[in-house]
Formats: structure tokens, sequence, C-alpha cells
């Protein structure tokens, strides 16, 4: 083992690594390509912020893939049943790596209003979830802010390659 | 027709089946004993005058925690002839005792999805259906959810925890 790198090497070394990952990381916060699994009324607000009016291609993620295969961010937006729920599950195991989950309206967060014995009581009992956006059904602003939350997180995190 | 002479009229032509007769928030509505429901309503969509010809729901009421209720369950068909322009709700009564009635999918065959969701629903059997299994449930399901004795929380995931 070698003497221990001091002082203006390290932060040198450092510089390097930290600026590849905030490199990769703003390549991939602007290019979100996502997969809308839309079930239910919040799809309408969902389109509502994909369209012209709101746009969420000002953000890169304007170009949803209808395969799981093909994307990055997994949009769940609207009630997941029980009988809805393996089939969720698959589709979120046939994302690639790195991929993360966002829930879009308050069922998929919580189960919304539904206390019943059809409806799952959020998706996080399934999946795993990076970024919650409550509303019945949540306003474009509200989504482009879940958005950009998203954003930051995939920004700050550390980037495996 | 109006409504009171519509519902007048099958209970003079049909005395044995029909139960009640008389007008339920401006619509024909005849109560009848569940035995006679196929052949009752054959004879309501061919007999002229009725001419039933469309079929436009069917479901059930669960009548569990009234006490003057004598039978538990009613199905309820809600019928519409074209030719007429005159609706008319029959309800049939059943017991919970024996929770079966015949199908009347021979008859109208818009009946057979209705009948597999009160099937799957209630749990009231169709004698002479088809293909009587679950339509909206999935097949590990247990109990019928909308029977007021189904606890409202009650789960059944297929997967994750129960919650």
């Amino acid at each position: 083992m070698g003497p221990v790198m001091e002082g203006a090497d390290v932060e040198k070394f450092s510089f390097m690594t930290t600026t590849l990952n905030d490199a990769i990381g703003w390549a991939r916060k602007y290019s979100i390509f996502q997969y809308p699994f839309v079930t239910a009324c919040c799809g309408m607000e969902y389109m509502a912020t994909a369209c012209a009016h709101y746009d969420v291609d000002r953000f890169g993620a304007g170009f949803p893939r209808f395969s799981p295969r093909q994307s990055d961010v997994l949009f769940v937006v609207g009630t997941i049943s029980h009988k809805m729920a393996p089939v969720l599950k698959r589709v979120y195991e046939q994302m690639c790596e790195p991929k993360w989950v966002v829930a879009f309206g308050v069922c998929t967060c919580t189960g919304g209003f539904y206390d019943n014995y059809a409806t799952v009581m959020g998706i996080d009992t399934i999946i795993p979830v990076d970024v919650y956006i409550p509303g019945c059904p949540p306003r474009p602003e509200n989504v482009l802010d879940g958005l950009m939350k998203l954003q930051a997180k995939i920004q700050k995190q550390k980037q495996e390659v | 027709m109006d409504a009171a002479a519509l519902a007048e009229q099958i209970k003079t032509k049909f005395p044995n089946l029909v139960l009640e007769a008389g007008v339920n928030r401006g619509y024909a509505t005849v109560v009848i004993k569940k035995e006679g429901v196929k052949a009752f309503a054959e004879s309501l969509k061919n007999s002229p005058g009725f001419e039933f010809n469309m079929l436009m729901d069917v479901t059930a009421a669960d009548f569990l925690f009234w006490e003057e209720k004598e039978n538990r369950f009613e199905v309820i068909y809600n019928l519409y002839s074209l030719n007429q322009k005159h609706r008319l709700f029959v309800k049939a009564l059943v017991p919970e005792t024996d929770t079966t009635i015949d199908s009347v999918a021979s008859v109208w065959p818009a009946a057979n999805w209705y009948e597999r969701e009160v099937w799957d629903m209630f749990g009231i059997v169709f004698k002479g259906h088809p293909n009587l299994k679950r339509i909206l449930m999935y097949e590990e399901f247990q109990g019928h959810p909308l029977r007021k004795d189904y606890t409202y929380n009650r789960r059944q995931p297929l997967i994750g925890p129960m919650n």
C-alpha cells in the first residue's frame, strides 16, 4: 500500500469523481423516459401535464415509452386494485436499473378514500416509491413540482453506471 | 300504458307468481317468487302488449339487518320494452337458506355477465347459467364482498402485506 494521499491531491481526485457523478446525474434527470401506468381518473391530469400547456418535455420527460424495458421512471397513475397488483409488480420488475417510481395521486400514495376489499392501500406496500405526488387528482403544477423533486433526487444520488 | 296499469296487468296475468305489484318512484315494480322466474321472463319477453325485449340490468340487494324483511336477498331485474316504451322492475325474493335462482341468460343473453357479477358480489347461484364464474374479483378471492356480513376492511391481497 502506497503513501496516503493528502491535501491537494485528494481534492483533485474527488473533484474528478464528483463531477462525473454530477454529469451523469444531469444527463439522467433531463432524459426521463417514463412508463405511464394509468389505471384511473388521475390519467386525465397526467395527460394535461404531458400536453403542450404544461409540457413535461421542458423537463426532458416528454417521451413516454410503452414498454417497461425501455423506461426509467414508472408513473403509477390511479387506483391500484389487488387484482392489478401482480401486474404492477411485474412491470416494475421488467424495468432496467436505474429506475424510479412516482406515486401519482393519493390512491397510489395511501389508497386515498378507498378502504375496501378491492384497493391496495398504497403502492409502497408492493414496490419502492421515490416520489409521492398527493392530490385527488393532483394539479399539473403539483405534478411538475413532483417531477422536479424527482430530478433533484436523481441529481443528488450516487450514479451507478 | 302507465305504470300502475302495467303493474296491475302483470299481477292479473300471473296471479300465483306475483306477490306484490305497484308503482315505486314512478316505475312499475313487481315482487315475485323466485321459482317461476324463468317462465315469467319468457312470458314477459314474448307476450304481446308487454314485449320486454331489453334487459337493462340485473343486480341484487342484501337485507341482512332488516328485521321486517323475511328473505335476505332480492334479485332485481330492470326490463324495458323498446316497442312499448315502458319499463318494469322485477324483484325476486331469495332466502338465505337457498341462495339459488334460475338463470335468465337463455331468455336475454345480456343477463350472462350481469348474473356473473351478482354471483361474484352476492354469491347467488344462477342455475342453468352457461359460464358462472367470477367476473370482477380474482379466482383466489374468498367470499362475496357486497354481502353485508363481509367486513368492509377485510383484505385478500394477491401479493403484498395484509393492509
